[in-house]
């Protein structure tokens, strides 16, 4: 006796330990939230490639999103009919690579990234990237040609302006290209004005950076995209990033902002060229983004995936939707077996059928409880009065039985067509009622009335109904179903639980009720 | 303050050893009786043959009805019948037991005074062939007994049916007895929680130890008006001796075995119980838990009837006026 209840102390604990830390590893390892309704933003950001196929082998070859960025990569995906795919490393890029045999006329190729915002808005990445040491070759060949003349004259006043002004590198680069905006206020900036607007050699953000470079900073181009909400079909945005104090420095060419906007996604930067076509010509990038509000489970999901989890490639995630659906079912079962099980051992409720309240329970979440409740009593009533005129007929136990069953269809069906006729939604739900156990509650019912009579009837029948409203709200609590759904495991936690109980040799709570005359008379 | 309150009664209860439905399953039930043994106290036809091997005293059993068909068979037997009882041989608690105590031109007489004719017996049988009083609805059939004849000195207690003696039997030893005296509450059934009364019996002498009737004490009899002071048993060392056999008979080690006295034969098995009821306990005023435990602290078991029934009744000795020897010692223990 002793050695069995240790025994099974030992399994409930192992269980419960088991369920509770891989719950605990899911939720603080792997990200699912313990709580439902926990959002993450993520962005679909799509690169739209179009050009004209020249009739022969093509080959497109685009640039991959920078790696360390404040955002990481969820998942690609592409949409190219009748390419192959590859990716290559070039240069330490990642390229994506779509080839074709033939391709004539308009063609177009859709590359989809989905990324999350992992860290918070201010926070600096030290990754390698920022950190690298400007190498001499890759940036000339984004420069423009070098301003000639009263351009030029011009050009110096704004460095001359900044540089007496500055304090430092970073202000320096700061002024600078404020003076190169002030369009409204400097002369020289108008001036300047004039040759960018008139001339397509020259872009602004060209001649920021030579002539940041002609001062002796370090400079590079950044393109990315802005992750905007109904960005669509945008050319990406360029920044320039400076080379100060041993990192880089991000800088908005058209205000002179410090650091890198917080919806900056970079996508290449330097002098890798974004998109290269070979076998087409007319050939454009254009960026759309979309944010998206995903529950965090499914993100966790996602990253696990990525990761290849074993925990999330073997989880209910990896099921078909449907499935899953129906496991979000399947799942609350426990949870009602559970308050079957309390309600029997520790309160000792009487319930017509042991687990007959769990199926009502089941039945009440597709109706809800008000049109459910409804629905079951008024069955249950017309049930037991024909079964009545049933037991008159004097027919053998299972026949009757069926009959049961038959009225019980019928039942249904005519309170589907009366409430659909009436326009009352919610009784159309009633066939999600086990027609069986109806029957079987009322054969059952009608039993105890003639052998026990009806008080008897309304006590194990009113049981079984608060058992079932009782596992109809812990089913029904968000947080239960999120759990459930979302750590299966803490089934573990439930069946040791429920293996504890199965132990308990105390009163129930009835019992105190009942021998209370054995304590009061002395 | 509720929760308080609760904690306190959980207390008293326990310190009074009243036995709780989840320790008598887990403790009692899952643990002395073996499963494989229920089926023969489940169903009362083997029961009753193995009574009758045993030499254990039953109802005499008249006829086993397996189908219809045998019912019609069997119909100008019965029909010459005028006093019997049917009893489904799966039913718990009573479930289906009809008795016929009479009969006339239009059909019998039950023992709550209605009238059946031939085809209300029929409809009652085949219920009760195809499942309708056993548990899980299994199919089943039917014994047709001899009626018992109470015997009368129980006549003043009883509104209708025969009172019947549930015994606790464990380990062979009996530990608690109450008898069941159906009322008009009850509808002639000896059910307690459908208003029988139950009188718990001191084990030592068969003499009332105080009465209860939906729980609470009632000292007379709601019906006949007869207080229940001076009700005793007869024939109780033999009734015991019966009850401490059937352990031997069925092996199963927590068992309620249920008899009646009858007029002609004396005390009877009505029927055996392999899930006894706990209400017991409230009949007597006493838990059960205490008396198990003292059976349990049994070194070694006595082999023989007599023996442990001697034991039980010195033991469990109770009244405050006994006359039998052996239970001086004991009584300051446990006073009434």
């Amino acid at each position: 006796m002793k050695s069995n209840k240790s025994q099974v102390m030992l399994v409930v604990l192992f269980l419960v330990l088991l369920g509770l830390t891989v719950a605990g590893y899911k939720h603080f390892v792997l990200g699912f939230p313990l709580f439902p309704g926990e959002k993450a933003e993520i962005w679909d950001v799509e690169a739209q490639i179009q050009f004209r196929g020249d009739s022969g082998p093509v080959s497109v070859s685009l640039a991959m999103p920078e790696p360390g960025s404040k955002f990481s990569v969820l998942d690609t995906m592409y949409a190219a009919p009748g390419y192959g795919f590859r990716t290559i490393g070039q240069d330490g890029i990642e390229r994506a690579e779509w080839t074709r045999r033939e391709a004539s006329g308009r063609q177009t190729i859709y590359y989809k990234i989905k990324v999350e915002d992992t860290l918070p808005e201010l926070a600096r990445v030290e990754d390698e990237d920022t950190l690298s040491e400007p190498t001499e070759n890759t940036d000339a060949v984004f420069f423009s040609p070098s301003l000639e003349g009263a351009y030029k004259a011009a050009a110096d006043g704004i460095v001359a302006n900044a540089q007496a002004e500055s304090s430092d590198q970073l202000s320096f680069v700061a002024l600078l290209i404020r003076g190169l905006n002030e369009v409204e206020f400097s002369p020289e900036a108008r001036f300047l004005e004039d040759l960018l607007s008139g001339n397509s050699d020259y872009t602004r953000i060209d001649v920021t950076m030579r002539l940041l470079q002609d001062a002796g900073v370090p400079v590079r181009k950044v393109r990315g995209v802005l992750l905007e909400d109904t960005r669509r079909n945008q050319p990406l945005v360029d920044m320039v990033e400076v080379h100060v104090d041993g990192h880089w420095t991000m800088f908005n060419p058209e205000t002179g902002e410090e650091g890198a906007p917080g919806n900056f996604l970079p996508w290449q930067r330097g002098g890798v060229s974004l998109l290269d076509v070979t076998g087409g010509y007319n050939s454009r990038v254009t960026f759309s983004a979309i944010s998206r509000s995903v529950p965090l489970e499914e993100l966790a999901v996602e990253q696990g995936r990525q990761a290849r989890t074993a925990l999330v490639d073997f989880s209910l995630y990896a099921l078909p939707i449907e499935e899953q659906n129906a496991y979000r079912y399947i799942l609350l079962v426990p949870i009602g077996t559970l308050i079957v099980v309390l309600m029997r051992i520790l309160v000792g409720l009487k319930t017509s059928g042991t687990f007959m309240p769990v199926l009502i329970a089941l039945a009440f979440l597709q109706t809800k409880l008000l049109p459910g409740l409804v629905i079951f009593l008024t069955i249950i009533a017309i049930g037991l009065w024909i079964r009545f005129i049933l037991s008159r007929l004097n027919l053998l136990l299972v026949a009757r039985i069926s009959s049961v069953v038959i009225v019980v269809v019928g039942i249904m069906g005519a309170m589907s067509l009366l409430s659909y006729k009436l326009g009352i939604q919610q009784a159309m739900s009633v066939t999600f009622f086990p027609m069986i156990i109806l029957a079987w509650t009322i054969e059952r019912m009608s039993i105890l009335w003639e052998e026990e009579g009806p008080k008897d009837v309304f006590v194990s029948g009113g049981g079984s109904l608060a058992v079932a409203v009782l596992s109809y709200f812990a089913m029904t609590n968000g947080f239960v179903e999120h759990l459930t759904f979302n750590f299966p495991e803490l089934l573990l936690v439930i069946l040791g639980f429920t293996l504890l109980l199965g132990q308990y040799t105390g009163y129930r709570l009835l019992e105190l009720k009942r021998f209370r005359p054995m304590i009061e008379e002395r | 303050m509720w929760l308080l309150d609760m904690l306190e009664r959980r207390r008293k209860l326990k310190e009074r050893g009243v036995l709780g439905m989840n320790r008598r399953n887990h403790a009692y039930i899952g643990r002395y009786n073996d499963r494989s043994l229920y089926p023969v106290v489940d169903d009362k036809v083997t029961s009753k043959k193995m009574a009758i091997a045993a030499g254990v005293a039953v109802p005499k059993l008249l006829h086993i009805i397996e189908s219809i068909h045998e019912l019609a068979l069997y119909r100008s037997e019965l029909e010459k019948l005028t006093e019997f009882v049917l009893k489904p041989a799966k039913g718990s608690g009573g479930k289906g037991i009809m008795v016929i105590t009479g009969r006339d031109d239009k059909g019998w007489i039950k023992a709550s005074g209605g009238r059946v004719t031939y085809s209300d017996l029929e409809r009652h049988i085949s219920n009760s062939l195809g499942g309708l009083y056993s548990l899980g609805g299994k199919s089943d059939v039917v014994m047709i007994e001899g009626l018992i004849k109470a015997d009368p000195v129980f006549d003043r207690f009883s509104f209708e049916g025969v009172p019947d003696i549930r015994t606790i039997v464990f380990q062979g030893y009996p530990v608690m007895a109450m008898m069941r005296l159906a009322t008009r509450r009850s509808d002639g059934k000896a059910n307690l929680h459908q208003g029988a009364v139950g009188v718990g019996l001191d084990l030592a002498t068969g003499r009332s130890l105080k009465a209860v009737q939906f729980g609470r004490p009632v000292v007379k009899h709601p019906d006949t008006g007869h207080a229940f002071d001076d009700l005793k048993v007869p024939h109780w060392r033999r009734l015991l001796e019966l009850s401490s056999a059937c352990y031997d008979m069925t092996g199963l080690g927590y068992l309620g075995v249920d008899i009646v006295l009858d007029r002609d034969h004396g005390p009877l098995i009505l029927e055996l119980n392999a899930r006894p009821g706990l209400a017991i306990q409230m009949a007597n005023g006493q838990g059960l838990l205490p008396r198990l435990q003292t059976v349990e602290g049994i070194p070694r078991h006595h082999p023989s009837v007599a023996e442990r029934v001697d034991f039980s009744q010195t033991t469990f000795a109770q009244y405050r006026t006994v006359s039998h020897v052996h239970t001086d010692s004991v009584q300051p223990e446990l006073p009434g």
